[in-house]
This record gives C-alpha cells, sequence and structure tokens, in this order.
C-alpha cells in the first residue's frame, strides 16, 4: 500500500467511534476523515452547499479554480447536456485570489475540514506568481495545481500534454509551495503515464486524476457546436470507466498517492476507484444533479464497509485484482 | 431551500403540449415567494441528468382528507414539452416520486404603491406572473398582457381573471385576441398609464421588445430570464447573463439562478444579451 496508514499505527483517540468503520485516509501529509471531496469547479469556494449539507462531515474541500486575477470566463452558452454526462466550457471564471483571501476563505477556516486551493495560471510566469501568493495565505491544508483544464486557449493544455511543461510547471510550483502540492492531470493525451512520471519526477506529492476530457455537440439545426467555446469538457457517469482505467495505469506507473475523479454519482462508483488504488476521490458532475450527492456517497461508504466487514476503508485500496 | 424526493399529486395536459403537474412539498411553498423556481427531476432515471429549473406556478394548502394526517403542502408548475426530459415529464402519474430542489433563486420585487401594475407574458413564460398576480391583487390594480404565437399558447387566462386580473390576449396568428405582438398591446397601455410598474417573462426576443418599450419611458421594468443550468445553487456558473457595467476589463457577470431570475432591467446589458440570443439560437429546452 503507497502513501496509506495501517490501523494499527494509529493513536486509539484518532480510531473510530464504535460501531462504524474507519474512513479515515491519509496521503501526502494529510488526513482525512473520509476519503470524499469536490471536484474543482463544481463546488464554488464551498459556501453555496452549505444550505444543502454539513460541510464538516467532507474529507475536504476543493475550491474552484484559482488564478492570480479574476477572470471573465466564457461567453453563453457555457454547458450542453449530453448522454450520461455534460459539457462545460466556462473560462475558468473566478474571483481571484485576493477576493478569495477577503471574502471567500474566512468562512472555509471555521469549517473542520481542510481546505484545499485549486489554482491555474496561463503561463509559466503566471503559475509562478500564483504559487507564490498561494504560499502567503494562512489556513490551505494543500493545494491543487490544474495543468489540465482544456478550455482556455492559451495555456492549460499545452503544460499538461507534454511532460516537460508538465515537469517544468510542477517543479517552479514546488520551489515556492511548501505544503502538500497535488497535480491534476488532463485524460487528453496518448499515455497518461508519462505525464505522471514527469510529474512525480518534478516534486509532486500526489496526483487527481482526471480531468473533463475534450468533448464536442453539435447543433444540427443550426450547424453549429452548441458551447459558444466551441468544445468543453466531458464529465459525468458515461466518463467513469475510462478514469477507473486511468487512475489504475497511474497507480502502476508512479509512487505517488492517487485521487481518483471522473463521474462518480454513489458509493459504488467511489468503490471502484478506490479498489483500482486511489487514496481519495472527487466528485463532480454528480453535485450539480443533486447538492447532497457527497453525504450520499459518504454515507454509502459507511454502509459498504460495514455489510462486507471492512474495518478500516484504507483497507481497499489497490486490493484489484487484474 | 429544501432538496428531497416526493410524489407528484396530479399531471394534467392543459393545452396541447403544455402539462400542469401538482407536486407535494413540504417547506417548499412557506418558503416559495412570486418569481422563485425550483429544480425537478424525475427520479425513475438518470436519463436526462440533470435536473430542470422550473418557475413556480403556485403555491398552496390541500386540505387533509380526514386521513388524520396533516394538511399538505403544494407546488404546481407548469410545463411545455419540447425535449426528452419533458417528454419524460409528461409520462409521470400521480403517486410516481420526484427529486426536487428550491425555492431557488431572487423573485419579484412587488410594487405595492398603488401604482398600476402591468404583467406581461409569453408563452409559458407567465408561469411565474400568476402568484406574482395573487400578492399584487390585494393592494394594486394588475392587468395581464399575454401572448403566444397561436391560441394553444396562451394558457390560464381564466386562472387570472379569477384573481381579478384584467387580462389582455394577444396571438401571432390572431386565433385568440388580437393578431400581433403582445409587446403592441403593452405599448398602448403604458401610453395609458406612464407610470404603471410592468413585469415581464417570456422568450428573449420579447423581453427585448419589453425592455426597448420601457427604458425610453424610465418604466420599472422587472424581467425573468431562462437560462440552461446545471446546478441551480450558484456553483457552475453555466447561466451566467451579462450585467449592466460588463466590460473584459471589468467583467460582471450574474448569476440567472442565483442573482435572478428575476432582475431589475437596469441591472443587466442589453446589448449583449442580444448577443447571447443569436448564440444561442435554438439553445435547449
Amino acid at each position: 500500500m503507497k502513501g496509506g496508514k495501517a490501523m494499527s499505527e494509529m493513536p486509539l483517540s484518532k480510531q473510530p467511534m464504535i460501531g462504524g468503520s474507519d474512513l479515515s485516509v491519509e496521503f501526502a501529509g494529510l488526513r482525512l476523515k473520509n476519503p470524499v471531496m469536490p471536484a474543482s469547479g463544481t463546488f464554488g469556494y464551498g459556501e453555496e452547499y452549505s444550505p444543502y449539507m454539513d460541510l464538516n462531515r467532507l474529507g475536504a474541500i476543493i475550491t474552484k479554480g484559482l488564478s492570480l486575477r479574476p477572470k471573465a470566463g466564457n461567453p453563453t452558452p457555457r454547458i450542453a447536456e449530453t448522454n450520461g454526462g455534460m459539457l462545460n466550457a466556462i473560462g475558468l471564471q473566478n474571483v481571484g485570489m485576493d477576493v478569495f483571501v477577503e471574502q471567500k476563505l474566512p468562512f472555509l477556516k471555521e469549517l473542520q475540514t481542510p481546505v484545499i486551493v485549486n489554482f491555474f495560471g496561463n503561463s509559466l510566469e503566471e503559475y509562478g506568481q500564483a504559487a507564490q501568493r498561494l504560499s502567503q495565505i494562512d489556513g490551505i491544508s494543500a493545494v491543487e495545481l490544474n495543468i489540465s483544464c482544456p478550455n482556455v486557449k492559451q495555456g492549460g493544455i499545452v503544460f499538461g500534454t507534454d511532460p516537460l511543461a508538465a515537469s517544468e510547471v510542477v517543479s517552479l510550483v514546488r520551489s515556492h509551495i511548501n505544503k502538500p502540492l497535488i497535480v491534476k492531470l488532463t485524460p487528453n493525451v496518448t499515455d497518461i503515464t508519462v505525464i505522471a512520471r514527469a510529474v512525480e519526477e518534478a516534486g509532486a506529492d500526489a496526483i487527481s486524476c482526471i480531468n473533463t476530457l475534450t468533448g464536442l455537440s453539435v447543433d444540427i439545426r443550426r450547424r453549429r457546436p452548441r458551447l459558444a467555446n466551441g468544445t468543453g469538457g466531458f464529465s459525468g457517469p458515461a466518463l467513469r470507466p475510462l478514469a477507473v482505467r486511468m487512475v489504475y495505469q497511474v497507480v502502476q506507473a508512479v509512487n505517488l498517492p492517487v485521487i481518483g475523479v471522473g463521474g462518480i454519482m454513489s458509493a459504488e462508483d467511489a468503490l471502484e476507484f478506490l479498489i483500482a488504488g486511489a487514496h481519495a476521490v472527487q466528485v463532480g458532475t454528480a453535485n450539480f444533479v443533486d447538492p447532497a450527492a457527497m453525504i450520499k456517497v459518504v454515507d454509502g461508504l459507511q454502509q459498504f464497509c460495514q455489510d462486507e466487514g471492512v474495518d478500516s476503508i484504507s483497507e481497499l485500496i489497490g486490493t484489484l485484482h487484474c | 431551500m429544501k432538496n428531497f424526493k416526493t410524489t407528484i399529486l396530479s399531471n394534467q395536459e392543459v393545452s396541447p403540449d403544455y402539462y400542469r403537474m401538482k407536486i407535494l412539498a413540504p417547506g417548499i411553498s412557506i418558503l416559495a415567494q412570486p418569481g422563485q423556481f425550483i429544480m425537478f427531476r424525475s427520479q425513475a432515471s438518470d436519463e436526462p441528468l440533470l435536473r430542470r429549473p422550473f418557475g413556480i406556478f403556485q403555491t398552496g394548502m390541500l386540505p387533509s382528507d380526514c386521513d388524520g394526517l396533516p394538511d399538505k403542502e403544494f407546488v404546481e408548475i407548469l410545463y411545455k414539452v419540447v425535449g426528452r426530459g419533458t417528454a419524460i415529464m409528461r409520462d409521470l402519474h400521480e403517486g410516481d416520486r420526484v427529486e426536487l430542489l428550491g425555492p431557488l433563486g431572487r423573485g419579484f420585487e412587488p410594487a405595492d404603491d398603488g401604482r398600476e401594475q402591468i404583467l406581461v407574458g409569453g408563452g409559458i413564460g407567465l408561469v411565474p406572473l400568476y402568484m406574482l398576480a395573487t400578492e399584487l391583487v390585494k393592494t394594486n390594480k394588475v392587468r395581464l398582457l399575454i401572448g403566444g404565437r397561436s391560441r394553444k399558447d396562451v394558457l390560464m387566462v381564466t386562472e387570472f381573471e379569477r384573481l381579478g386580473v384584467e387580462t389582455y390576449v394577444s396571438t401571432d396568428d390572431g386565433t385568440l385576441g388580437e393578431e400581433g405582438p403582445v409587446t403592441q398591446v403593452l405599448e398602448r397601455k403604458l401610453g395609458k398609464f406612464p407610470g404603471a410598474a410592468v413585469y415581464a417573462c417570456g422568450p428573449m426576443p420579447m423581453l427585448e421588445a419589453v425592455y426597448s418599450i420601457c427604458q425610453p419611458r424610465k418604466v420599472d421594468l422587472q424581467v425573468s430570464l431562462e437560462a440552461f443550468m446545471a446546478c441551480g445553487v450558484g456553483a457552475c456558473l453555466g447561466c451566467v447573463v451579462k450585467g449592466a457595467g460588463h466590460s473584459e476589463e471589468r467583467p460582471r457577470y450574474l448569476c440567472t439562478c442565483k442573482e435572478g431570475p428575476v432582475f431589475r432591467a437596469e441591472d443587466l446589458d442589453w446589448q449583449l444579451l442580444e448577443q447571447r440570443v443569436n448564440e444561442r439560437g435554438e439553445g435547449h429546452e
């Protein structure tokens, strides 16, 4: 088992309540009460969902992707539904790091849930500046580096699809960030293990995989793309088998813990990723379908563990027989 | 805001392709304000995946039917069958389970200051105006100008009249009421009542025409917008519209789901809305 920690090594005080299985996971210097967190961009800055759940029940909260300065995003329409999923081309609209610190972070700091900030830049320089700014912010448990967003014409995709560029940006960010550094990979590559190895060598502490898959949906009457941006990132349950496969490949290829993401709608879906080797999971599109989706996943994991006689969910990680 | 599974009480055709659905909604009917909406999904299926937004037509209380249970709060929506999602809705029956989230968004701000009140509804766009009318008639004289392509697209006229609302019907093809766009009636009424407050909901070209009539006359206008959205709670940023003062350098996007769906006309960037309509074309259901 990579990066995990067996139950017996834990102090008794950290062990689970009687009657329940232990859902906590530990990796990359993070200890989470359960392996469930939102995928960046599907959960706003957390507060949006507070009417629908106790945010303290989540393993972690990952913010909407931030850039150093605010970003306007793409023209509309920005989303289109397809069979078993959806396309989005939001264009990384965000409030910027200063507004985040002033208006969004104080709410998150009050929670008992670790906050992970997702961020991006549109050039190497911007990535560096953003990382520098982030290193000065208190109240963040880890950062997630987006080198894979397919929506922005300059940047994003370039870094995540080329092992040298990926290595360069991760090294640069690493030099500024002392906290756990999670790098989110794009599936829009021929061999994701090549990028995963490059990112590992450049100093990443963990990998989340995968980001959305670039897609195109056509309005057949107007003979134009349904999104104003043309292409968009495909997400949703239809993506899941592809994501589980890529998580499995990456787990085999590197010695880093992996966070699995792609089309998780239920606890059963999350378990596929854990068994394939992920230490944690991110829930994305499901948050749109049901704002309480992640709580149902957490409850479902607890139920599964109890039903199957699993004392600690980390026992399940990477138990896939192939 | 409530997020739960519930039960359909009734689902009836009110005009060809138009349906009225009554849903058990404890908690929602008390909270709901005129102009707010719910997100709805048939529980039976993952296809379509996303919930759909529907304006609240009416809320109320069904008296307890001597079963010892408390009165039943309900919410009513109206919808037109246009795509896969609404075709599934059409086939739902009393007792079927569905998922409901709401009430969501910012509704109308009723001007209860004795002014003339003019409601402008286009097609299915009249839905959120009914609850507004029930509020406004308590203190004001209310007129409804309702337009549609054809006779079958003009809904609920009797319901509005029962509230004491004076209704004026127009259709594009002249099969009911006056022939022509609803906005030509609006121009006449504003000639008579220049100080009226106007509330409009309907297709974007109609809203733009309403705006172009109200703006030069400095008429107080609130519009309810429709947008395709994934979440309904301000997280996906899929339903944004450009607000007044928007520019590339200083972007000002407003979420239709959270800052709307009802906006004061002066808060929106109308030039850019027009572009959006061109981009959208046929668009979504």
